[in-house]
């Protein structure tokens, strides 16, 4: 049993050694760190944070960046902003699509329903390229898992907008971000104190904003992170349990002969 | 072996037996007799059993979800992640179970250079595990180009690449890979195609190296040869199986950390961008059990040699049982070799790491001293060592040193009886 800790031990030793070495690699500027909700074994999101997140992100950040990947019914969801059915049909109803063809053969627009796809600002990467000064504003439908550093890392760039530095010559239409990579950027800061006027009554500060679109954009990159939380624990539980009455039996088993297991 | 003794009590069960020996070969899997004293390191064998069928049971239930288009791949891969029941929960045990299943093969593997499994009369198990791995890397390599991010892309493209490093026919080769001028949808589609294919190419060879290991009997820690069955052996089952079942179940807690509570943290983000033939990320990094041999490969600075010591990494092991020529077989007794052993682990660590940085300035420097110490230790260190080592002497037999755990094997290092006797 002895010998069996050691091993566990190396285990432990050698591969954390070896996955933080290399996911260190490419680090330069140390993130702000933020002590989101859903991180932690118990991490939940924040439900009031991901609605007030929608409405930054509905009206701020989807005149330019899609999130193709989600549907109007996961608003609805549980695990996610959880708007009432209602509340997100009407969402929904904002938006027109295309469909088709009727009877006719003809295509024709009608408002969106819950089980369409988010409608996409620009009709193609081309569109969005073109209206964007040559910078494709990049879908964010996984943006936080597509970014190494994730929730941290959308929010400090939310947050570093800055002057430049002394010296340091900037094209017309890029902007310099003490977190991007290379500093430089090509979206201007897109927040300000009140841009937003949050229903709850919460004060919409550049802070408060860029943490409840990031909770938001957490959500739709990972939308069964709750359950997938919860699971997590039991089964947890439940191997070590499981565990322990194998260790037991295991023992009574090699008791029958002279040999130490 | 009594297997030839063994008959059903059954009258259905000898008629069957007597057509097709299934039952035998049950009661031989039971009654197979192992050596009492394997320790912890031996249960990776039955773990990965485990690895191997969870991959293909989770493998067939993607395959039910997933796209093999280049214009759709990505976008099936976030249909099952989202709304897919349970999809979720199947790729990121599919994704994490690769990992799993290389942590678990490189301590396979590493136990059995420890121990000196590969040797006389083990040699074509270790050839077929050999097989077995290489198979491992290709079918991970194809699986990781699959959902058609970034880092697949990208990684696909340096990987076929290389074969263009033949002389004459590469470029033809490398365009046959394709199945066009670059990687490519025909690419997707055949890799989707052989991805599946090569898990059950690994089941059968994972057959056959059972069944090699089950002609000599296991090795074990203290690498002499035993009678089977003897006082030195026990009964596969219950013993092993429920020693094995304990270090599964130790090994599934770490899997499902990985799978519930940081899931990507072992893949590289890029691969939650859409693959874009117009832009290359900035490193173009393997997953990271590739690594060591990706530091091979580009510590050498001309192309062709590059890709011929990389496979070179790979078949010394395969000629390891004829390079190394020492008749003991567990590093217990080989006091100088268990340095070299360590040193060997630490430079197959070094060469990992060194494979994610950037190959330049003291990386490239270290991965090419890593890389000559690491052909050196096959082909220089182990053929002199073998014929100039002093080793200890060995016990006779498992019970004396297992009995009285490890003071005993001090005294039976010391036992006038056992040196008399070699």
């Amino acid at each position: 049993m002895k010998n069996f800790f050691k091993l566990i031990t190396y285990i432990t030793l050698i591969s954390s050694l070896f996955f933080s070495n290399v996911n260190a690699a490419g680090e330069k500027q140390e993130l702000l760190k933020v002590d989101w909700s859903f991180k932690s074994f118990f991490g939940k999101f924040d439900r009031a944070s991901l609605q007030r997140g929608y409405q930054v992100y509905s009206e701020v950040c989807a005149s330019c960046h899609s999130l193709k990947h989600l549907s109007y019914r996961n608003l609805a969801e549980k695990g996610g902003p959880e708007f009432t059915e209602l509340e997100a049909k009407a969402i929904a109803s904002n938006f027109e699509v295309t469909d088709g063809p009727n009877s006719d053969g003809e295509m024709f627009e009608r408002p969106a329903k819950l089980s369409d796809k988010f409608v996409m600002p620009y009709a193609n990467v081309q569109e969005a390229i073109a209206a964007n000064g040559g910078a494709y504003p990049p879908d964010m439908s996984v943006l936080v898992k597509a970014r190494g550093g994730g929730a941290n890392y959308i929010y400090s760039v939310l947050m570093g907008y800055e002057d430049p530095p002394a010296g340091m010559e900037l094209d017309d239409g890029v902007y310099y971000n003490k977190y991007m990579y290379g500093n430089k950027i090509k979206m201007a800061s897109p927040l300000d104190d009140d841009i937003v006027e949050y229903a709850d009554g919460t004060k919409a500060t550049v802070d408060q904003m860029a943490k409840d679109v990031t909770t938001f954009l957490q959500w739709t990159a990972e939308p069964h992170l709750e359950t997938r939380h919860k699971m997590g624990f039991r089964v947890i539980i439940y191997l070590t349990v499981l565990t322990i009455l194998v260790y037991f039996s295991m023992k009574k088993i090699w008791s029958r002969i002279e040999t130490k297991v | 072996m009594s297997d030839h003794d063994y008959t059903p009590k059954s009258k259905v069960g000898k008629w069957f037996n007597d057509r097709l020996p299934l039952l035998t070969l049950a009661n031989h899997l039971t009654d197979y007799p192992t050596p009492k004293n394997l320790n912890y390191w031996w249960t990776f064998g039955g773990i990965l059993t485990f690895c191997l069928i969870t991959q293909i049971i989770t493998g067939i239930i993607l395959g039910m979800h997933y796209v093999a288009h280049a214009d759709l791949a990505f976008q099936s891969v976030e249909h099952i992640m989202r709304d897919v029941n349970y999809g979720w929960l199947i790729r990121y045990v599919h994704a994490n179970g690769a990992s799993m299943f290389f942590l678990a093969v490189y301590i396979h593997i590493f136990r059995s250079l420890y121990y000196g499994s590969y040797k006389s009369p083990r040699e074509v198990i270790w050839i077929i595990g050999m097989l077995i791995y290489f198979l491992m890397m290709a079918t991970a390599f194809m699986g990781y180009v699959l959902p058609w991010g970034q880092m697949s892309f990208w990684g696909a493209t340096v990987i076929t690449n290389l074969f263009s490093a033949i002389p004459l026919v590469g470029d033809s080769i490398t365009t046959w890979l394709w199945g066009g001028y670059s990687v490519d949808n025909p690419t997707l589609t055949r890799f989707f195609s052989l991805h599946y294919l090569f898990p059950f190419l690994i089941l059968g060879l994972v057959i056959l190296h059972i069944w090699a290991l089950h002609v000599p009997g296991n090795n074990n820690p203290i690498g002499i040869d035993i009678k089977k069955p003897s006082k030195d052996t026990v009964p596969f089952h219950p013993y092993i199986v429920i020693k094995d079942l304990f270090a599964l179940l130790i090994f599934l807690i770490i899997f499902a950390f990985f799978v519930f509570f940081s899931p990507n943290i072992l893949g590289h983000a890029d691969n939650y961008i859409e693959a874009n033939p117009l832009v290359t990320p900035a490193h173009i990094v393997p997953e990271w059990y590739l690594l060591p041999f990706y530091a091979i490969l580009r510590s050498v600075p001309d192309k062709l040699l590059g890709v011929i010591a990389m496979f070179a990494a790979i078949f010394v092991l395969v000629i390891l049982p004829w390079l190394d020529t020492s008749k003991v077989r567990s590093t217990v007794f080989r006091p100088i070799y268990k340095q070299f052993y360590w040193f060997l682990v630490a430079d197959v660590l070094i060469l990992g790491y060194v494979g994610a940085m950037p190959a330049e300035g003291l990386y490239l420097l270290i991965a090419r001293v890593a890389t000559a110490y690491y052909f050196a230790h096959f082909l220089i260190i182990l053929p002199f060592l073998g014929m100039k080592e002093k080793t200890t002497p060995l016990p006779l037999s498992i019970t004396e040193p297992v009995l009285g755990g490890s003071a005993d094997m001090a005294m039976a290092k010391n036992n006038s009886d056992y040196k008399e006797k070699l």
